[in-house]
């Protein structure tokens, strides 16, 4: 097996007395699509969140295509550490999260001209694909706000991708959707994980999606990863009755 | 039962009488009514100063001088609110921060000078300030710290609304959702880059009305300055008038100038505010207003 493209080690986070992670242990390998799914509170977003450190892990470590970096205090190396993991780690928020006052396509070139220093025409072309890509380059010049939230959500990925990560994580991106809008969003994420076999960690409740796409699921409950198998082991029978419970009541 | 006869008898034809008043009045657009207000305050007023012996002529003759001040006022102005907007900004900063000295340091500074009245601030940075530097510093570096009126009145009325708009802008940066920053954060955009390209632009869209209003408080409160004490080439329009109303006794008609210079002051700036609110408001209107 080549080296895992994510290694997360006993990874544990608390918010003040209540732990949400209780030591999480993962391999994701390169191309792997890996459904994560729970409950609310089991800590399914929490995890995500921790993977790029937008949520501090209190301890533990995660190594994102050789970029490792462990609970710590927050010193400029490790700062420096923790941005080169995000510059591989694409994310997807619930909310879009799509810049305003920004047009599409400024939302889409602002990290690669920013962060990455690249120049305004490489970027201009690879964004203008991308916004093909998603089907969205005939909105490039509208700002976000006239755009529904299946298409802000799509160019919120277009915005991810930009930055050419290696692995992209998707916490709930379709649970903001009104239902007629999911499936455009669905297909984008499923054209990327089967034509650009990008490394994909999405938090979901979309359990079409995981049984089409995914190689792998986890369920988390209570803080830790309490069971994990392929769609086709997970929906045949789960061994745990709890996970089984679960997968009864969203199906 | 008699209450309901009463009740029917005697207010129906005052009943009718205002029951046509109210159509008439119907037909007649709220703005003319406004204007009409309007019209009659001014006219009131008109009647109370020509009765009180309101002297135009002299007041014509006299006009243009106080006029001239208001360059004054607009000088001062925009040097201050130049000002005030950096130290807003540098305080807004410090108020966001985790970093004690930083948030310290902001705190002390909006707590100090918003809770102290700014005519006593002035009066600190014209005259207290050179005492202070005489007794820390050796004398050629104290005298750095003697000012004319004008520059001390300017530093602090810079330093009193930027402690001001330390609260708006800092209110501002944090009326931006915290998934914007955290989208920039995922991104890989630094702290600088997140406030700077992310945050601040939304934050500004946000600041701008409420910084306007303490714009034209600026305005008015440039005022002050001239009571440190002033030289006749920086006099503004209130100096003006109380040196040119008190020599001729015509206080009312010099001060009435000098108030309409700041009337008017405020009245444009209001205007190219309007037009500034409209043109930020890009990107967070479906329909742009035509």
């Amino acid at each position: 097996m080549t080296e895992p493209m994510i290694r997360v080690r006993g990874l544990h986070k608390s918010f003040g007395a209540l732990e949400v992670l209780k030591g999480i242990d993962i391999d994701i390998h390169p191309g792997e699509v890996v459904v994560l799914f729970g409950r609310s509170g089991s800590g399914k977003s929490t995890f995500l969140r921790c993977v790029n450190f937008l949520e501090e892990p209190t301890t533990g470590s995660v190594e994102v295509a050789g970029v490792e970096v462990s609970a710590g205090p927050p010193t400029r190396q490790r700062k420096s550490a923790i941005r080169d993991l995000r510059i591989r780690c694409g994310m997807v928020f619930q909310q879009f999260n799509l810049f305003p006052h920004m047009t599409v396509i400024e939302n889409v070139m602002e990290a690669p001209l920013r962060v990455k220093g690249e120049s305004t025409a490489d970027v201009r072309d690879r964004a203008l694909a991308l916004l093909v890509d998603v089907g969205l380059d005939d909105k490039a010049d509208e700002h976000p706000i006239r755009l529904s939230g299946g298409q802000q959500q799509r160019v919120a990925i277009a915005r991810a991708l930009a930055m050419q990560p290696q692995v992209m994580l998707f916490d709930e991106p379709t649970s903001a959707l009104d239902p007629e809008l999911i499936h455009e969003v669905l297909a984008v994420m499923k054209r990327l994980a089967e034509t650009h076999s990008t490394t994909m960690v999405v938090v979901t409740h979309e359990m079409g999606f995981a049984r089409e796409v995914a190689d792998r699921m986890c369920f988390f409950h209570e803080g830790i990863i309490f069971e994990q198998g392929t769609p086709a082991e997970m929906f045949a029978q789960a061994r745990e009755p709890e996970t089984q419970r679960f997968l009864d009541a969203v199906i | 039962m008699t209450n309901k006869a009463d009740g029917e008898a005697v207010p129906q034809t005052r009943h009718g009488l205002a029951h046509s008043l109210e159509v008439a009045s119907l037909r007649v657009p709220f703005r003319v009514k406004v204007a009409l207000v309007w019209a009659v305050i001014a006219v009131l007023l008109a009647v109370a100063f020509t009765r009180s012996g309101f002297d135009v002529e002299w007041m014509i003759e006299k006009a243009p001088a106080i006029v001239k001040g208001a360059w004054v006022t607009v000088l001062f102005s925009v040097i201050a609110i130049t000002g005030a907007t950096l130290l807003a900004l540098l305080g807004a900063l410090g108020r966001v921060s985790r970093n004690p000295i930083a948030y310290g340091v902001s705190g002390f500074y909006t707590s100090f000078f918003r809770g102290t009245p700014l005519i006593v601030q002035l009066f600190l940075w014209y005259l207290a300030l050179p005492q202070l530097a005489q007794g820390l510093l050796p004398q050629e570096y104290a005298q750095w710290f003697i000012w004319p009126a004008q520059v001390a009145g300017i530093v602090g009325i810079a330093f009193n609304y930027g402690a001001y708009m330390t609260e708006i802008f800092r209110s501002g940066i944090e009326a931006v959702p915290h998934g914007q920053s955290e989208a920039a954060e995922a991104l890989g955009m630094s702290y600088r880059q997140r406030m700077r390209r992310v945050v601040l632009p939304q934050a500004a869209r946000i600041v701008i009305p409420p910084t306007g209003n303490e714009f034209i408080a600026m305005i008015k409160d440039t005022a002050l300055i001239g009571l440190l004490g002033t030289t006749l080439l920086w006099a503004d329009p209130f100096r003006v008038a109380q040196l040119t109303g008190k020599a001729d006794f015509r206080n009312l008609e010099a001060l009435i100038v000098a108030a309409l210079v700041y009337w008017g002051l405020t009245g444009i700036f209001s205007f190219f505010q309007r037009k500034l609110e409209t043109r930020m408001s890009k990107g967070y209107v479906r329909t742009v207003p035509a």
